[in-house]
């Protein structure tokens, strides 16, 4: 919403500076967002004096002027047709610069001829249009700044224009006069009357109106009146100056006067030019189908249901929205229909959306404008339209009725308090409703008509608290609970923040990828469906919900590896969404690492990553958010793994606390990531809480007799896993084998393609006495049993 | 006697080169039939008298060379260990063996902070949904169909199959429904913070179409604005980690909030670099306000007897202006050159009793 400062000064009294103006604007809730000062632009021209003027020597349109100014009589070659001696103009030395021809004056030669600066036109300072020639001064002394003589002869010229955001509670600051309000009541000023003298009515319209009634819910009430006799033409100097201050273009006299109130008192009008109206006028509901040329040029074709302006020729107006152009006034209009209206907020807003029409009207009416006004901003357009293009006007012709929105809400003072914390009197805050134009009766504030935003006793805390301003408020400690503050993580935070912790200590650098991403992408990843996929993505990158961290990490890694970073860790903590519906998400901590270890080194001990890297890095991650250390490794996860080069983390088929492995080499491909990648995927709601709330360790079990380690190697088959063996050794005895480790893997070679060798060390650790050697000889004996029975294996000689 | 064996010993050990000619001094001092070891046999063929002086000084000198056997023996090492260590240079400028070091992404690390921060004022941490239905993402907020607000918050929409005509789902445009459903799973008093992933159909310099939020609720009966203004003044000096910092509540609407404030902080912008708590410019930083009755009651909580307060604040936007960020956007891109730069350590977790940036 723009304004200008003698625009605000039509309705407030005030002294108070451009500065205070704005600073108070913001704090109450109209946030400054620019102000514009016409005179900085302007504040190096000058006046000065054309002492003679002669015809260029070389040039037929050129003269060169002697012109005086604060620098002495300075020599300037002017093409202006009333360039002459005698007149008192506008300078630019050299070094000024012009705003209208976005140039820096300098000295320069015109047909061999120095000129010194250049005398302007209006339009080249950006004060209208007007460039048929060269300012002509009235008065004004040689040397005296061009502005100060604007402010002191034309003051809207130089007019501060204050740009505001307006929050969507207040259509009524979508009117100068509601701005004016606030900073009256906030003792900026005092509010000037805005009474109506209205135009006596000459005759009875004979163009009527009617309302449907299935549109009174949408319309309540129509008014309007019909002016006879009238003389279109360009609007008086000032109202252009206001209008084109805050960036509209004037257009015509009588449609610049529906302009004028619809920014002066949020009260849109419409003004039909009635020679061009066949009949009468009918606000009814769109069949569906209609079309309408609209003001702006544009063709619109209506929905059922909308509310539209019809005459017998049809639809002439999108009701509330945009006028027509068929019935639209132009400058040879001399019967014209001044149309106030009421619409409806919702309705305006679901046709103005649908339509997608942009208008001062549409954008002021879905807020909502003063119901009660309507008659009144009527006569108002209608006083302005007679005063200056004459004309006769009508009675008033009415459909509806003014719709009653009177309602009055308890003002509890002592609420206010407590809700702001803010000593604010009793008086103060009725002195402070009652400036807003509420009427008090006891307690009972009844609301203006222009707020329909107040629909509570909430509603007049925030009137009461914006007015005394929230700047004042000093703040007042929140008690503090009790002792020393309890834990207030629940344990799946907790864990998601160790799993980040580990994993960046790990080597990962964590991203956060967005949580849409192609459906390409997605798809590859068991995602990708109808019940993930957005209405409106961004772009095709971004169409559905991710299925998974894995996809968004690894265009991550593609678009690293393309940078030139072939040895990439990454890791996310995130939510995946595994349907449509809130609450179909869950937490995963993934990981890919892809390339080799590091960079190749002295050391020799760079190499390409596999799938033990990523099994050590999920078994880590997992420790810390307190997985059990005793886990199933099974096979058969989804299909974007490697089918022999994964596994997938288990306490029980069904329970998955994470999958690692080498990714599917045509996933690779598709994701265009070059060398070989491995990641995990853990689901940290998957690991169990601890059972135990107690914080006690049981007791260390420790003793000073001797562990025996004895090393077995069997062959087995190639397929039989290490697991497996390792398990059957631990069971041959429980209580004396403490741990059991493969340490050496061998396959074929001379035991044939279908056969491998494993090697494990077991360690044996007595609790009572030390091992004798036939006891580790039986132990041993149990393991090889236990070892054959478990896998087919022999003991390898 | 004593005294010609004990130099001519002692002289041999000293120049003795290597510790096989000192194992054959040995023998020929100590051995079965070594010099010394036949005179000892010689004492018993002494009287008593001869014996005491003769016995004590052989087996002082019988100690003494032993003595000095060993010292010889253990210099002799030494100085072979010192020969062998001189040939055992290594460049110890080579590099390390390689250990990578990762990094927690700033949004990470910023939550963390703006946890520990709430925790000490007694505020849990409570998530939910990303995908909204409208009702709490709207509705419930006092955000009817037809308000402005839903149109300009560029909310992104799911996909209804053809035939189900239920309202779409959104993706949560603020953390807001977070609160109604804690209010409505526990009701009130609450304290609590709802940090996490929004999404706004935007995307320009200055826009992603997922950013994250940390929107705050305190209810309670008797919970006032300036209780809010305070909590905010404690949470801006704790996290920017100054001293003093003036706020500037400014009048403002949110349909979920009554009376609503903007929040500005005052700072400076001299050099380029922001200063908070200092200079003539205001920063914008946070919405706020006392919880709209209606919302209250939406969530099942008596607007009659509860009252508080909520506020939102970005993550994102409170990470760039602390580590000094340039572009929100390369927050999401995932580059390494810059999780590395703007990445922290895995072991600075910020607490507040260790502070929060080291």
């Amino acid at each position: 919403m723009k304004f200008t400062l003698s625009w605000l000064k039509r309705h407030l009294e005030t002294d108070a500076s451009v500065a205070d103006i704005c600073e108070a604007l913001t704090d109450l809730g109209l946030e400054v967002e620019g102000v514009e000062n016409p005179a900085e632009k302007l504040a190096d021209f000058t006046i000065g004096y054309v002492k003679h003027a002669e015809k260029h020597p070389d040039a037929d349109k050129l003269r060169v002027c002697k012109v005086d100014t604060d620098e002495g009589e300075l020599q300037i070659i002017c093409g202006a047709p009333n360039a002459r001696e005698g007149i008192t103009v506008v300078v630019a030395k050299p070094g000024v610069y012009v705003p209208g021809i976005d140039t820096t004056i300098g000295v320069g030669k015109i047909r061999g001829i120095e000129s010194y600066g250049m005398m302007a036109s209006e339009r080249e300072m950006e004060l209208s249009d007007e460039h048929d020639g060269i300012i002509e001064l009235p008065s004004g002394e040689v040397g005296q700044r061009f502005v100060d003589w604007l402010a002191q002869n034309d003051p809207a010229k130089v007019d501060t224009m204050i740009e505001i955001a307006i929050t969507p509670n207040r259509p009524d600051a979508l009117g100068v006069r509601g701005i004016a309000r606030d900073l009256a009541a906030r003792g900026l000023g005092v509010m000037k009357p805005c009474d109506v003298d209205p135009v006596p009515a000459a005759f009875t319209s004979d163009l009527t109106v009617s309302i449907d009634d299935d549109t009174l819910d949408g319309c309540p009430v129509f008014m309007g009146r019909l002016i006879k006799g009238v003389k279109n033409g360009p609007s008086p100097e000032w109202l252009q100056d206001l209008l084109r201050a805050i960036g509209l273009r004037p257009i015509s006299f009588l449609v610049d006067v529906t302009n004028y109130f619809t920014y002066d008192q949020n009260r849109p009008l419409h003004v039909f030019d009635a020679d061009k109206v066949a009949g009468n006028l009918r606000v009814h509901r769109a069949v569906g189908g209609e079309t309408i040329m609209a003001l702006d040029d544009k063709e619109y074709t209506l929905q059922a249901g909308q509310m539209v302006i019809s005459d017998d020729n049809g639809a002439q107006s999108i009701a509330g929205i945009m006028g027509g152009l068929d019935t639209g006034v132009t400058e040879d209009t001399v019967n014209v229909f001044v149309e106030s209206a009421f619409w409806d907020t919702v309705q305006i807003a679901y046709a103005g959306r649908a339509l997608k029409i942009n208008s001062d009207a549409r954008y002021r009416f879905e807020r909502g404008v003063d119901p009660a006004f309507t008659p009144d901003g009527l006569e108002h357009a209608v006083r302005m339209i007679v005063d200056h293009a004459g004309g006769e006007a009508s009675e008033m012709v009415v459909a509806g009725q003014v719709p009653d929105v009177s309602r009055a809400h308890k003002l509890d003072a002592q609420r206010v308090i407590s809700l702001v914390g803010m000593e604010i009197s009793e008086s103060q805050q009725r002195q402070t409703l009652t400036a807003l134009g509420f009427r008090l009766e006891g307690n009972m504030a009844h609301v203006p008509s222009w707020r329909p935003d107040v629909l509570g006793e909430a509603d007049l805390v925030e009137e009461v608290a914006r007015i005394a301003s929230l700047t004042k408020l000093v703040g007042k400690p929140l008690p503090r609970l009790a002792g020393v503050p309890k834990p207030i993580l629940t344990p799946m935070q907790t864990r998601q923040g160790n799993a980040r912790r580990a994993a960046a200590s790990l080597g990962y650098n964590e991203c956060v990828t967005y949580s849409f991403i192609d459906q390409e992408a997605a798809a590859l990843f068991g995602g990708g469906d109808d019940a993930t996929m957005l209405e409106n993505p961004i772009s095709n990158d971004m169409s559905h919900m991710r299925p998974g961290l894995l996809p968004g990490l690894l265009r991550a890694v593609s678009r690293n590896q393309a940078r030139g970073f072939a040895d990439v860790s990454l890791f996310e903590v995130g939510h995946a969404f595994h349907g449509g519906e809130p609450g179909e998400q869950h937490v995963q901590v993934a990981g890919v690492l892809v390339g080799r270890t590091g960079p190749k080194d002295v050391h020799g001990e760079a190499r390409a990553v596999d799938v033990y890297d990523a099994k050590a890095d999920a078994e880590a991650v997992l420790s810390v958010m307190g997985a059990p250390a005793k886990v199933q490794v099974l096979r058969g996860a989804d299909a974007w793994w490697h089918p022999g080069r994964h596994g997938k983390i288990c306490l029980g088929p069904k329970k998955v606390m994470g999958v690692f492995g080498e990714l599917h080499p045509k996933v690779l491909r598709e994701m265009n990531i070059k060398g070989p990648a491995v990641a995990f995927v853990l689901y940290p709601e998957e690991i169990p809480l601890p059972r135990a709330k107690s914080t006690a360790r049981a007791a260390l079990k420790s003793t000073d007799l001797q562990a025996v380690e004895r090393d077995f190697a069997f062959v087995v088959d190639a397929n039989v896993e290490a697991l497996t063996l390792v398990n059957a050794a631990v069971g041959a005895d429980k209580a004396l084998i403490s741990d059991v480790r493969v340490f050496d893997e061998f396959i074929g070679g001379s035991l044939g393609d279908d056969k491998k060798s494993l090697a494990i060390t077991v360690r044996m650790q007595p609790a009572d006495k030390t091992l004798k050697d036939a006891e580790i000889e039986a132990v041993a004996e149990k393991i090889v049993a236990k070892v054959t029975k478990a896998t087919g294996g022999v003991l390898r000689g | 006697m004593t005294d010609d064996l004990k130099s001519k010993y002692l002289g041999l050990i000293a120049n003795a080169s290597d510790e096989s000619i000192l194992e054959d001094l040995r023998v020929a001092a100590l051995g079965k039939k070594g010099e010394i070891s036949l005179q000892m046999r010689e004492l018993g063929k002494m009287t008593p008298e001869q014996r005491q002086t003769a016995g004590p000084a052989l087996n002082a000198l019988k100690d003494e060379i032993n003595s000095a056997l060993m010292a010889k023996k253990s210099g002799l090492a030494d100085a072979a260990l010192d020969e062998r260590l001189r040939g055992e240079w290594l460049d110890v400028t080579l590099p390390s063996r390689a250990r990578a070091a990762g990094t927690i992404h700033p949004i990470s690390q910023v939550t963390e902070e703006v946890t520990a921060i709430f925790a000490d004022m007694g505020f849990a941490v409570a998530e939910g949904p990303q995908i909204e239905s409208d009702w709490y993402n709207f509705d419930a907020l006092n955000i009817p169909g037809h308000h402005p607000a839903r149109a300009e918050m560029d909310t992104f929409y799911t996909h209804r199959a053809e035939g189900d005509n239920r309202p779409p789902h959104v993706l949560r445009t603020h953390t807001s429904p977070v609160q109604i459903r804690s209010l409505e799973a526990n009701g009130a008093p609450i304290r609590i913070i709802c940090p996490g992933r929004v999404y706004r159909a935007d995307y320009d310099q200055t826009h992603t179409p997922m950013f994250h939020q940390v929107e705050g609720l305190a209810i309670d009966k008797d919970i006032s604005m300036a209780n809010l203004k305070w909590v905010l003044e404690e949470f801006v000096k704790a996290f920017f980690e100054v001293d003093d910092v003036e706020l500037r509540f400014r009048a403002s609407h949110f349909p979920f909030t009554e009376p609503s404030a903007e929040v500005d902080i005052r700072c400076s912008w001299e050099g380029g670099t922001l200063k908070i708590g200092e200079g003539d410019d205001w920063l914008e930083i946070l919405g706020s306000g006392m919880v709209h009755p209606k919302v209250l009651a939406a969530a099942g909580v008596d607007p009659n007897e509860y009252q508080g307060f909520a506020f939102g604040v970005g993550i994102d936007r409170i990470a760039m202006l602390k580590y000094g960020i340039p572009d929100l956007r390369a927050f999401f891109d995932s580059d390494l050159r810059w999780l590395r730069h703007y990445g922290f350590r895995s072991l600075d977790v910020p607490t507040l009793h260790g502070g929060l940036s080291s």
